[in-house]
């Protein structure tokens, strides 16, 4: 059995369509929910611990994607190197969750509970103050 | 109206009124300005930010037997060194890369280490690895070396700056629908983001925008140390239009900066990853000025609202040489977090860090209020908005068909 935890993105029209059923049904994976929501722009988002044999969990991210949803490994392990970080601000905009964030006194903070583990800081990062262990 | 010398005599008396220029906004409006124009002496202003044009030259000493490293092949820790000089003189660029990393062949390369990383290496204290192949003359024989340097035995060891401290900057914005890759950043598609690089109100050259105080000879705080102003820097362009105040609403002057890397600081002379577009190094300089007279003081109080700033395309019109603008925003916008451009709400991120050149301000600050650093008079000053002085593009000129 191997163990895999990722975020789903859901587009709009996929929202109301049984995927995750069929993840255990076609591909006899077993799932636990950590994170759903429903976000303004109607975008689903799902957080799931899934189960299963690796060939299966495979074939079940593939179908995921064949589908329309977007796949991304969950990592509760970005994170920031204080003493490299020059609180420059340039990765703010380019974090997809607001998981970067500036403070009154101008420096940048991580708030991990929002951090979806998409790297896009790791590479941005002029000082490669983040970094990701997976 | 006060002089240098009256200045440097209260720092030596330990009477000085410093403030940053932050701080001396909120003190005008509490003091009143003729008053201010009394009681403050200097104000200090400052900047950390990538700057690719920097670099250092050192002298290695002789090795026994002796050889000539110019006409030379020279690298340190594999990232090639300038050597047309005597025998023992180099120069290492912030921008130089390793000969085997791989640039942009994997687009958008990580540039994960270059000349920028190897000067921070260096100023730590770090042992770094010299390779050098020449050849051989009479007085200079040898034709090999490899060797460890450590900066404390180098006989001199020199951050030489050819252009800091830009007054003001574009904002760069994307427009295609590609990310794009640029020395101002990631740039998100469709206006996604907007990035600029100053630190505003507190910007050396922002608050002496006539370069009236800055010139020659003027000693700042450069990486942790001390260092002077050179000479102005290389594009430097004073003749851009200006506000009623006298502020650049373009990238306008510049200063070429010098200073003891041996008396440096690692956490001030920063190596630098920019993605998809190379390495550099992030300098921090802090430049006082002192309040000569109530002009001086005008400057100096200007806000981040008061400066303007271009916002350019870096997909089509940047790379194309044009000089098309999108339009104008300002510093308090831009450090909001959010600028308009238009009908268009668009999230601004800064490479230079207002963190960092604050707190250089502040050390700055302190430094002349503990008596360990004076002011100095520019032995010259620097080509100002009546020297028709411009940056000019390269003309092309191909060698003529035989």
């Amino acid at each position: 059995m191997f163990k895999k935890r990722v975020v789903l993105h859901f587009p709009k029209e996929l929202v109301d369509k049984p995927i995750v059923y069929k993840l255990v049904k076609e591909f006899s994976l077993e799932f636990n929910i950590l994170k759903a929501e429903v976000n303004p722009r109607e975008e689903g988002v799902l957080v799931l611990e899934i189960k299963g044999e690796d060939t299966d969990l495979e074939r079940g991210m593939e179908y995921l994607k064949k589908t329309g949803v977007k796949v991304q490994p969950l990592s509760q392990d970005v994170s920031m190197d204080k003493n490299k970080c020059v609180d420059c601000t340039v990765c703010i905009p380019l974090c997809p969750t607001q998981a970067l964030v500036r403070n009154q006194n101008f420096e940048v903070e991580f708030i991990k509970e929002r951090c979806i583990a998409c790297g896009i800081c790791i590479s941005v990062c002029l000082y490669k103050a983040m970094s990701i262990r997976f | 109206m006060k002089t240098i010398k009256e200045i440097n005599e209260k720092i030596r008396r330990g009477e000085v009124v410093v403030l940053t220029a932050e701080e001396v906004i909120d003190f005008v409006d509490k003091y009143g300005f003729k008053k201010s124009a009394e009681l403050v002496d200097v104000v200090t202003t400052a900047t950390f930010s990538p700057m690719c044009s920097s670099g250092i030259y050192f002298n290695i000493g002789h090795s026994t037997p002796r050889i000539k490293l110019s006409g030379g092949k020279i690298t340190l820790e594999g990232v090639p060194c300038y050597g047309g000089f005597a025998a023992a003189d180099l120069f290492l660029g912030a921008a130089a890369l390793p000969e085997d990393d791989p640039r942009n062949k994997i687009y958008p390369g990580e540039f994960k280490y270059g000349g920028g990383h190897l000067i921070q290496e260096l100023v730590s204290g770090k042992d770094l690895l010299l390779e050098a192949q020449t050849y051989g003359t009479d007085c200079y024989p040898r034709k090999q070396l490899k060797t460890y340097i450590n900066i404390k035995d180098l006989n001199e060891a020199v951050l030489f700056n050819i252009r800091n401290c830009y007054q003001n900057y574009n904002v760069a914005v994307n427009t295609s629908d590609k990310p794009i890759y640029t020395y101002m950043g990631v740039l998100k598609p469709n206006l996604g983001n907007a990035n600029y690089c100053s630190a505003g109100a507190l910007s050396p050259l922002l608050n002496d925008p006539y370069y009236k105080t800055i010139g020659i000879g003027t000693k700042i705080f450069l990486g942790g140390g001390i260092g002077y102003v050179a000479w102005w820097g290389t594009q430097h362009n004073p003749c851009v239009e200006r506000t009623s105040k006298g502020i650049p609403k373009f990238p306008a002057g510049t200063l070429a900066l010098i200073g003891d890397l041996k008396n440096m600081k690692a956490n001030f002379l920063v190596g630098t990853s920019i993605y998809g577009y190379g390495v550099s190094l992030t300098v921090g300089a802090g430049i006082p000025i002192p309040i000569l007279n109530e002009e001086i003081l005008s400057y100096v109080c200007v806000r981040d609202e008061e400066i303007f700033a271009p916002v350019v395309d870096y997909a089509k019109d940047y790379p194309q040489g044009k000089s098309n603008i999108l339009g104008f925003v300002n510093y308090a916008q831009l450090k909001s977090g959010k600028i308009k451009l238009g009908n268009r709400e668009i999230p601004t991120g800064s490479l230079s860090s207002l963190k960092k050149a604050r707190e250089i301000a502040s050390l700055l600050k302190e430094w002349i209020k503990e008596g360990k650093f004076l002011l100095t008079e520019a032995v010259e000053f620097l080509p100002s908005v009546d020297s028709g002085y411009k940056f000019k593009p390269l003309k092309e000129r191909r060698p003529k068909d035989v």
